[in-house]
């Protein structure tokens, strides 16, 4: 098999390497020179711009570096561009939808009724290929754009394709119905997919003498070859009333075709009894031919050629076939009636000239109960892995494939989700779905899910928020963490502290939200008030993640009780605040000078036991100073010091004097 | 440094001469450690580097500061890698040198960036080019780090040398040397680990190698020794018909990119029965750029069969 390969438009291989990086989505490919002595690097390959076959990859100019003639240039080469593809989002979402249906529906139910629950999913994924191509059809026929009509029409076909593979397999695998029934399935089969006659068909029948149609006797034939026995008996009707010397001919060949047994759904007759009644009608198309009832009627004598399932004859009508799957299900028709496995004879049919294109290599490894190289065959045809993950999805829950142990993925089901989830992580919101494939991969899903998702730009808090909240419902406490430390990061840096600091909250991060809240009374010190305001009120319990965080609340608080007033509230809380050690020491200062507008106040706030805390604590800080920072302290802070003492004094002067006046106090 | 726009576009943001030879590698650290870089250079330092968000005015304009926090000035030679440790590890970072010293450096104060200290030095006896750390965060496995050499003098030295962190000594010690590469080695890389119970390992050199390393089970009498590893070589491709410069992994560690004097990046990936195949080739053809196009949707090898697939949306279909 080919390997695709892709043009980087402009980067030059005669003077330069090309260097890359793996990006999330996509992987960035730029010019520059490896070698470490200097000089150029050895001779490379010639690669005389020769054009190589567009792939699955594709490359664009991302981005150019400033200024210079020798400016290095960005390119970005995505694989899997499929999921951008705006009519394809259908595909995806609505098949997500099916395939988590399929995972939870129950495995209880056996027999027939699984079995009719698993084909109803196949053909529910059916209709969406169909809508998708109903879609891109519509696309295709309203644009005037003729790349992009081109390019949605072999989108329309390739889905079409799609479709017919997945109808195949849902008849051959899913229903794998008995002998007959699975007869007349193909045979539905071959209807609804080879319409290159239809239009003819159409024109016949719609002309005002079908009879003197010159394609007439065609279009019996397409009737006989694809077993539409009721169509095929009533336009013969009309050439018999037209041509009334062949009435016997007619009459004998309306019975043969009457008469012959077909399998039908309701059939109650066992396979014998259906052999027995076979024989005998073979037999009687046999003489009825070898008596030359129909040599004049050249036509007529073919037809009965086909019931008897003569191959050569069947084989002239190569053209009203148009398919070899159609050659092959036709001979099935009229060659057994309980489908034996038979060769596939392709060569009879294409005779030798061509070979076969992938679509065919799929139905006949499909034809061949090959289900593994079915699903090979897929996987290389196809540019996503969307098709042959869902299908051998379904497949497994069929039961039927085998497991082969292997380190991507328990089993062959488990490594295509596996690949197809991966491809949605790099579109921006597609990435949502693979999720809930992760979630179905019992070996590899949880890994796989964990790194993709470390990796989604969190361009936005809201996305950041769905990131989360996922990885929260299922327990991944390291991304979780990672995630919102790396937010709270680009929050600090911006100076966003708010941002900043519920992140650690939800991270849980002790360390950071003591940084943070030190940020927060280092802004409230120099600015002399709080940003912010709202989420520290609001704190609640989160407080208790790390003492300067508590701090930073409670000490929010005591501003929050002075501001409304609450005096005698505010000092008990601000005295808590030191002799319970919440405060930093580096504080105390600070909310000493705090302390001062309450010990001023007319109305006597700290009780005596509360102001000898406070002149306790004063003292405290400043015993604590050695020598040298005492000399090193300016005039204000010698000053505010000097204050303190004497605000305390006053202020037991005259709570002494209340409490002593006072009953109680 | 190149900054991805709003709008899906990639613009230069910053580009500074700082060293005073050439640059030879540039990686990133973790995204929780904020935005922060480290170079290499032939001028014998390693640098650490922050972004620091400026005025507004440069957002409008397109252009980020970044400043130097930290020189490493310890080697005496060339320093030819650096790479950050997994970030389970802290802030951490190594380095190696044409003289083959790898060296080990870490930040005790994430936050503060401008110390760091050098917490080890590893004589690898060969010059050095190149190094991996073993990003599994596993507690069954101890931190590990590849170091690749890339010394031309004929011998037949192992060019890929694996060391060990040991709990008990609290040292690196090699741990395996990989025999059978004896060519220069450009560059090395571990993959991901998905949880598996080995290790996987690409080597640039005169071809694409991939290794698997399986830890042997540790003898309990071992005073916590090293561990012993089976090797096994899984792929070897000379598809670059030449030396191969640089190799790295995908995020799943299921796609190994590889570049080389061929001029070609090339992609290697594990089908499920672990076969390992180029998927993919790409480039230069050295022809002007027309503005940007981006082409091949679907992959067309299917849509030339059936024309009459597409009848059958014309509602002509036949019907039972």
């Amino acid at each position: 098999a080919a390997v695709p390969s892709q043009v980087v438009p402009g980067a030059d291989p005669s003077a330069r390497h090309l260097c890359f990086a793996w990006g999330p989505a996509e992987v960035l490919v730029c010019e520059t020179l490896f070698g470490r002595r200097g000089g150029f690097p050895s001779r490379r390959e010639g690669g005389q711009g020769r054009a190589f076959p567009p792939g699955t990859l594709t490359a664009c100019v991302a981005g150019t570096g400033e200024g210079g003639p020798s400016s290095s240039r960005l390119f970005v080469v995505r694989k899997d561009q499929d999921i951008y593809i705006q009519t394809l989002r259908k595909l995806f979402n609505e098949s997500h939808g099916i395939f988590i249906g399929l995972q939870r529906s129950e495995e209880e139910l056996a027999g027939k009724s699984r079995k009719a629950q698993l084909v109803q999913v196949s053909k529910n994924y059916r209709s969406v290929i169909r809508a998708c191509m109903e879609d891109m059809h519509q696309a295709a026929i309203l644009t005037r754009d003729p790349a992009l009509h081109s390019q949605y029409s072999t989108q329309v076909s390739i889905l079409s394709a799609m479709e017919l593979i997945w109808n195949l397999c849902e008849i051959l695998f899913v229903e794998a119905a008995a002998a007959g029934p699975l007869l007349l399935r193909l045979l539905d089969w071959v209807r609804l997919h080879v319409c290159d006659v239809d239009n003819m068909v159409h024109e016949v029948l719609s002309s005002e003498n079908p009879s003197k149609h010159e394609l007439f006797w065609n279009v019996v034939d397409v009737f006989v070859l694809q077993g539409r026995m009721d169509e095929a008996r009533h336009l013969l009707s009309k050439e018999a009333s037209a041509n009334p010397t062949l009435v016997n001919m007619y009459k004998i060949l309306d019975d043969l075709m009457k008469k012959m047994p077909v399998p039908s759904l309701g059939n109650t007759q066992t396979l014998t009894e259906m052999e027995l009644k076979w024989q005998h009608w073979h037999e009687e198309c046999q003489q009825y031919l070898q008596d030359g009832t129909f040599a004049s009627n050249s036509h007529m004598e073919s037809i009965c050629k086909i019931l008897l399932g003569d191959e050569d004859a069947i084989l002239e009508k190569k053209d009203l076939m148009t398919t070899w799957y159609h050659f092959l299900v036709t001979r099935l028709l009229y060659s057994h009636p309980t489908v034996k496995p038979m060769e596939l004879r392709m060569d009879l049919f294409l005779g030798g000239e061509s070979s076969p294109e992938p679509l065919d290599t799929i139905l006949m490894a499909a034809f061949e109960f090959e289900l593994h190289q079915v699903i090979k065959e897929c996987s290389i045809a196809l540019s996503n892995w969307w098709f042959v993950a869902h299908l051998t999805d379904l497949l497994d829950h069929c039961k039927l494939l085998q497991s082969h142990n292997l380190y991507f993925g328990s089993n062959m089901r488990e490594f295509l989700l596996l690949e197809y989830a991966s491809g949605l992580f790099s579109h921006h919101s597609l990435w949502q779905l693979g999720v809930d494939y992760f979630d179905h991969c019992p070996e590899y899903g949880r890994v796989y899910l964990e790194l993709h998702i470390e990796r989604i730009p969190l361009n936005t808090e809201q996305k950041a928020l769905k990131v989360l909240r996922i990885c929260e419902q299922r327990q991944m406490h390291e991304q979780v963490r990672s995630i919102c430390k790396i937010m709270a990061m680009k929050a600090l840096r911006n100076n966003r502290l708010g941002s900043a600091l519920s992140w650690s909250i939800r991270a849980k991060d002790a360390a950071f939200a003591t940084l943070i809240s030190d940020r927060f009374l280092k802004d409230y010190c120099e600015s002399g008030c709080f940003s912010d305001l709202d989420l520290i009120d609001n704190l609640g319990p989160s407080m208790l993640l790390s003492d300067r965080l508590t701090f930073l609340g409670k000490y929010r608080e005591f501003h929050r009780l002075y501001g409304e007033k609450r005096f005698s509230e505010a000092a008990k809380l601000l005295l808590m605040l030191m002799t319970a050690h919440i405060a930093p020491c580096s504080f105390w200062m600070t909310l000493l000078t705090d302390a001062l507008p309450l010990l001023e106040q007319k109305e006597v706030i700290f009780s005596a036991e509360q102001t000898y805390e406070l002149m306790r604590c004063l003292e405290d800080l400043t015993a604590g100073k050695s020598d040298k920072q005492k000399f090193q302290d300016d005039d204000i802070e010698t000053m505010k010091v000097e204050m303190l003492r004497l605000a305390l004094a006053r202020n037991l002067a005259r709570v002494i004097v209340k409490e002593g006046t006072l009953e109680g106090s | 440094v190149w900054d991805k726009s709003e709008n899906g576009e990639w613009h230069c943001t910053a580009s500074w001469k700082t060293h005073s030879g050439s640059v030879w590698r540039v990686t990133w650290a973790h995204p929780e450690f904020g935005q922060v870089l480290a170079s290499c250079s032939f001028d014998r330092t390693a640098a650490v580097w922050e972004e620091i968000v400026g005025e507004s005015n440069d957002k409008l304009r397109g252009q980020s500061h970044w400043v130097k926090r930290t020189t490493l000035v310890d080697s005496r030679t060339s320093v030819t890698d650096v790479k950050f440790a997994p970030k389970h590890m802290g802030l951490m970072l190594a380095t190696c040198s044409a003289d083959g010293v790898v060296r080990i450096y870490e930040a005790p104060d994430v936050m503060n960036l401008s110390q760091w200290s050098l917490q080890h030095e590893i004589s690898c006896k060969l010059s050095c080019s190149c190094i991996s750390w073993n990003p599994s965060s596993s507690r069954a496995h101890s931190p590990m780090i590849a170091v690749g050499s890339d010394d031309n003098s004929p011998n037949i030295l192992a060019k890929v040398q694996i060391y060990e962190y040991n709990e008990n000594t609290r040292k690196y010690a090699k741990a395996e040397a990989l025999m059978t590469v004896t060519d220069p080695v450009h560059d090395i890389a571990f993959a991901p680990n998905l949880g598996r119970s080995f290790h996987i390992l690409a080597v640039a050199t005169k071809d694409v190698r991939i290794f698997t390393l399986k830890p042997l089970r540790k003898e309990l009498s071992s005073s916590g020794g090293l561990t012993k590893f089976e090797i096994h070589i899984v792929a070897q491709f000379d598809n670059h018909n030449s030396q191969v410069w640089r190799v790295s992994w995908n995020i799943t560690g299921t796609v190994l990119a590889s570049s080389g004097d061929d001029g070609c990046v090339r992609l290697w990936k594990a089908n499920y029965m672990d076969n390992w195949k180029c998927t993919g080739i790409l480039k230069g053809n050295g022809s002007p750029v027309n503005g940007s196009s981006q082409q091949g949707i679907f992959n067309a090898s299917l849509g030339s069969a059936n024309t009459s697939l597409q009848n059958s949306l014309n509602g002509s279909s036949a019907s039972r």
